[in-house]
């Protein structure tokens, strides 16, 4: 099987073109122009993985939300679900950068973590 | 009057990163002047990551990166006013300023840091035929209204423009629930980094149309749809291919304008192509005294390079500052940096002959070039020359001149050009 990326390692975007084996695994890759673009390739086609970020609801403060962002990046696939958890979760004021908000989001041993105060 | 060495007006990046290095190189009395309720400028509301990874060398948040220096300047005794709106700057650089407390502000600053920064071209720019139905807005009023004010505006969503405030906001939207149907984008190319449409667009399956755009918006009360059509490439629309699409919300990622009403009422000269102020390597502008950084002077990609451009600024206040010659880029000679094939503009326009360092001049290219060579000469001499794989416009470049070179040219402009 063949799969078609855009790096994004550097602004230069270099189209990518991944042969992927039965399970899987990745068998070559060419188009990169650099070392970067295969790790980015090889990365994404066999563990791809997103910084979340989103907001929170937030009791008695100055404003009704604060920002959160994943302490790691994440599996991409599980997004929607950790965006279901953010979503249903509310904090109380006040709040500092770096309090940790939901430990452990949906098992992937990342924590959702305050990016301001309020 | 209140009397300070160094007024800077705008507390976001720029202004911040401005006053803390002035600070840094020895001037006494600074004040901020902001107009928000709080420091940290437009980074407040971009909630995402991917800032700092220059100037940190880490990734960070919008918040988080302004926090950084919001703790710094909150270290020193640089005075903030927040709540406050500068509406003038009259000759003997007296800023004017209005808020709640003080009424009516008048203050006498030796220099003045312009840090305004700048705002998102609105819809009536656009001239898209239709009513003013709700739902039609900028994608950064839209980023303000779920990341500040914590409520969706809309549930299906058409984004015109494919800037990267416009795809941070498809996926900030998608991930919030809505269905976003499609970003249109009028140029045959996307004007936001790859990474961004890789994974705000791509990711989500969102589709990017480019030559694409909306022509006219449908619904009177609320927006009820848009009609889409290609572009030829004098990029007007092409009869026969209108299509209708269903949408409550219109967003707008359709380029930035520095906001240089205050430039433009002290008499400062303006660059046509960068809408911000014509300066010198210190970014001092053309009046005496007067600097300008950050996005108020060029619109930048990436903050990491506001914050070093507004350094550049802090530091040539506190020498004009310390040295109180009004006239320093006045009586000294001055090079003139010029644009040419294929180079869209560059920054700063002039260079002091009495310069003191290497000079970075920054520039951004009119079309995507590949392995073209970007050369800068003066006279007959080339002072620069290097290929690249890739040009883009949406990628802000930059040139290093060293002193040495700066020194020997007589008379002639530097000029910066791509030669395929």
């Amino acid at each position: 099987m063949k799969r078609e990326l855009v790096c994004v390692s550097c602004p230069l975007g270099c189209p990518l073109s991944v042969e992927l084996g039965e399970n899987g695994d990745v068998l070559s890759v060419t188009g990169n122009t650099c070392p970067r673009g295969k790790k980015y390739a090889e990365d994404e086609c066999t563990n791809p993985v997103r910084m979340l970020t989103s907001t929170v609801k937030v009791n008695g403060g100055k404003l009704p939300v604060v920002p959160v962002k994943t302490s790691a990046p994440i599996p991409k696939g599980k997004m929607f679900d950790c965006m279901k958890v953010i979503n249903n979760e509310v904090v109380d004021a006040p709040i500092k950068i770096g309090d940790v908000i939901i430990c452990n989001i949906c098992d992937t041993g990342v924590d959702i973590i305050a990016t301001n105060e309020v | 009057m209140l009397k300070y060495d160094l007024a800077v007006i705008g507390g976001g990046p720029a202004g911040m990163a401005a006053a803390l290095k002035a600070r840094e190189c020895g001037v006494a009395k600074i004040i901020i002047l902001e107009r928000a309720e709080t420091l940290g400028g437009i980074l407040e509301q971009c909630i995402h990551t991917g800032f700092g990874l220059h100037y940190f060398g880490e990734e960070l948040s919008g918040p988080e990166y302004a926090h950084r220096f919001i703790e710094q300047v909150e270290k020193t005794d640089i005075d903030v006013k927040v709540d406050t709106m500068v509406i003038d700057i009259l000759p003997g650089n007296v800023v004017v300023a209005t808020n709640n407390t003080d009424g009516l502000l008048e203050i006498n600053a030796t220099a003045i840091i312009l840090a305004m920064g700048c705002r998102e071209r609105p819809r009536g720019a656009l001239d898209i035929p239709g009513s003013r139905a709700s739902g039609i807005m900028t994608a950064g009023t839209a980023q303000k209204y779920v990341n500040i004010d914590g409520y969706m505006p809309g549930k299906k969503i058409v984004i015109l423009g494919s800037g990267d405030i416009g795809l941070i906001m498809a996926r900030r939207m998608t991930l919030e629930g809505a269905k976003v149907e499609m970003v249109c984008e009028l140029m045959p190319y996307s004007g936001g980094l790859t990474r961004n449409i890789v994974q705000c667009l791509d990711d989500l399956g969102i589709p990017l149309k480019l030559s694409c755009t909306v022509i006219k918006t449908h619904g009177i009360e609320r927006l009820e749809g848009v009609t889409i059509a290609n572009v030829d490439e004098h990029r007007k629309p092409i009869p026969g291919t209108e299509q209708f699409v269903e949408c409550d919300t219109l967003l707008l990622s359709v380029g930035l304008i520095p906001e240089n009403e205050l430039t433009r009422m002290a008499g400062i000269i303006i660059d046509p192509v960068t809408n911000g102020a014509i300066v010198d390597e210190y970014r001092q502008t053309s009046r005496p005294g007067v600097f300008a950084c950050g996005n108020v002077l060029q619109v930048h990609d990436l903050v990491d390079y506001v914050t070093q451009e507004s350094q550049i600024a802090g530091e040539g206040a506190a020498k004009y500052i310390q040295s109180k010659s009004k006239s320093r880029s006045r009586s000294g000679k001055c090079i003139h940096v010029k644009a040419q094939n294929g180079v869209r503009y560059v920054v700063p326009q002039n260079i002091n002959c009495t310069t003191d360092g290497d000079v970075k001049i920054y520039f951004r290219v009119t079309d995507i070039f590949k392995n073209a060579k970007i050369v800068v000469t003066a006279g007959d001499k080339v002072l620069y020359s290097k290929k690249k794989k890739k040009l883009a416009p949406g990628e802000m470049e930059s040139v290093p001149i060293k002193l040495e070179d700066i020194k020997k040219i007589d008379k002639q402009d530097i000029i910066v050009r791509v030669e395929a």
